[in-house]
């Protein structure tokens, strides 16, 4: 199905191809598959099925589906896995930058400034 | 439930002691004292934890962190790992009904599985230290611990590994798919999946709703006096339709950006608002034409505003998707707000100068 040899990310091309009103077609995750030894922990910690079991190595499956949450790339016993974990809070983002520090590596998520995120909802919530 | 924060107290690791080197494990330093619970979930639980949505002193809902015992469970028992925010606890102990287990929760400071993960509390290296400081290698004779999925972006199972010499096993993302999951510890591909369906939406707009409620009153009861009822109305609307109509009508507004749902949704609030400033009789035409432009500028950007915030609180955007959205709408939500903003100002001067 794939190229195993290369670095694959964002195959699918998932509904809304031309990125019309989405700004979720693309994110950081990537994959290299010719590493995986097939122990299939990213498909154990992904709560988007973006890894799929497969015959020798996990199979990229909708990588667009990817909300960027690191939990593939951090229990990657091979470092087949490589993503910018980070959450996709556009309060804390905002907050960020309007406090002049970098959207980026800002995190202000569940902080005791009653932030959108660190809702008290058990398992939907996240930051 | 209402254990502050007193952690460590029979227990000297603290979050900047050397991990590797855990001082509870020396001969003189007493190992942290092993709790009782059970899964019954009292009225004082239910009241906990409907504070705990309302966003009632956010940081307060804790368990006081440790080793737990679940039933009578024995050395051979399972261990599960949770975090001290009532909430996952008692999600996790309700739903291990009858099974003798070990339940360690881990120092979250009050927050939730997934959330701590993201941040990284619930992570590799409270889990260790947690398993040092209980002496847990000493308590069971197995070396495996059951941690909830959502843990995962905080845990790295290699790491944990190494340096506790225990195998961390995902449990499934809900604790109510344990018992199902327990039986031959293989999760199926939903017990794996996170959704995001209408209670767990709903559930979280009481909180969304909360933050915004003091200022919406100064702005609604200034607009009274201002612009009169109808713009007052408004504004409550605005904020009601960012905060809990868009969470609770997400899936079914067209368009993938939060921005352009958003949007879409103002326009719809906004329409009744607008059509009343336009025929307005007591005005000129210009200043009805104004007053329902303002409207239709307004209210849009602010719902598209609360729309975009709600990204940190669903379960399936990516940084790298909200950081595309801000840089796209942000500088349109503004510019519309900022004229309607004008356009409202000059109204108010035309009509206290007597133009109008």
């Amino acid at each position: 199905m794939f190229n195993s040899g290369k670095v694959q990310q964002n195959p699918d091309g998932k509904k809304n191809p031309s990125g019309f009103f989405d700004s979720y077609t693309e994110t950081s995750l990537k994959y290299h598959p010719e590493r995986c030894i097939n122990c299939k922990r990213c498909t154990q910690v992904c709560p988007h099925a973006v890894f799929a079991e497969g015959k020798d190595h996990a199979e990229f499956v909708q990588p667009s589906s990817c909300m960027e949450c690191g939990a593939c790339a951090l229990n990657c016993p091979v470092q087949a896995i490589e993503v910018q974990s980070g959450v996709g809070c556009a309060w804390a983002m905002i907050g960020a930058a309007l406090r002049g520090k970098d959207m980026d590596t800002e995190c202000s998520c569940g902080g005791e400034d009653g932030s959108c995120c660190g809702t008290p909802e058990e398992p939907s919530s996240c930051c | 439930m209402d254990k502050k924060e007193n952690t460590e107290s029979s227990c000297p690791c603290t979050p900047d002691s050397q991990t590797h080197s855990c001082s509870c494990l020396t001969d003189t330093s007493p190992l942290s004292e092993i709790r009782t619970t059970d899964s019954t979930i009292t009225f004082a639980n239910r009241l906990d934890h409907f504070l705990a949505r309302g966003g009632w002193k956010r940081e307060s809902h804790r368990v006081e962190p440790g080793l737990y015992r679940l039933g009578s469970p024995d050395p051979d028992s399972l261990v599960f790992a949770s975090a001290n925010y009532t909430l996952s606890f008692d999600a996790l102990r309700s739903a291990l009904s009858g099974i003798d287990a070990w339940i360690l929760v881990l120092d979250t400071k009050g927050i939730n599985v997934w959330c701590a993960a993201g941040k990284g509390t619930f992570g590799t290296e409270e889990l260790v230290r947690r398993i040092e400081c209980t002496g847990l290698s000493g308590i069971v004779r197995h070396r495996k611990i059951i941690v909830p999925q959502l843990g995962a972006p905080g845990i790295s199972w290699p790491e944990v590994m190494r340096r506790a010499k225990f195998l961390v096993e995902y449990g499934p993302v809900r604790a109510k798919d344990l018992p199902d999951y327990l039986r031959t510890h293989k999760a199926t591909r939903a017990m794996r999946q996170v959704e995001f369906p209408l209670k767990e939406r709903l559930v979280l707009t009481p909180v969304e709703f909360v933050h915004t409620a003091l200022p919406m009153v100064i702005i609604a009861v200034l607009l009274w006096f201002l612009a009169g009822p109808v713009a007052a109305l408004a504004t409550v609307t605005a904020v009601l339709a960012g905060t809990v109509l868009f969470p609770a009508l997400l899936p079914y507004i067209p368009t993938q950006d939060f921005s352009t749902k958003g949007l879409i949704l103002g326009l719809i609030v906004a329409f009744p608002f607008t059509y009343s400033f336009s025929i307005n009789p007591i005005l000129p035409v210009w200043a009805n034409v104004a007053g329902a432009a303002a409207a239709l500028l307004i209210i849009p950007a602010v719902v598209a505003y609360f729309a975009l915030n709600f990204t940190g609180c669903t379960t399936f955007t990516s940084r790298t998707g909200v950081k595309k959205e801000i840089f796209r709408y942000i500088p349109l939500m503004a510019l519309m707000a900022g004229t309607g903003v004008f356009i409202g100002i000059t109204l108010g001067i035309s009509r206290l100068i007597g133009v109008i």
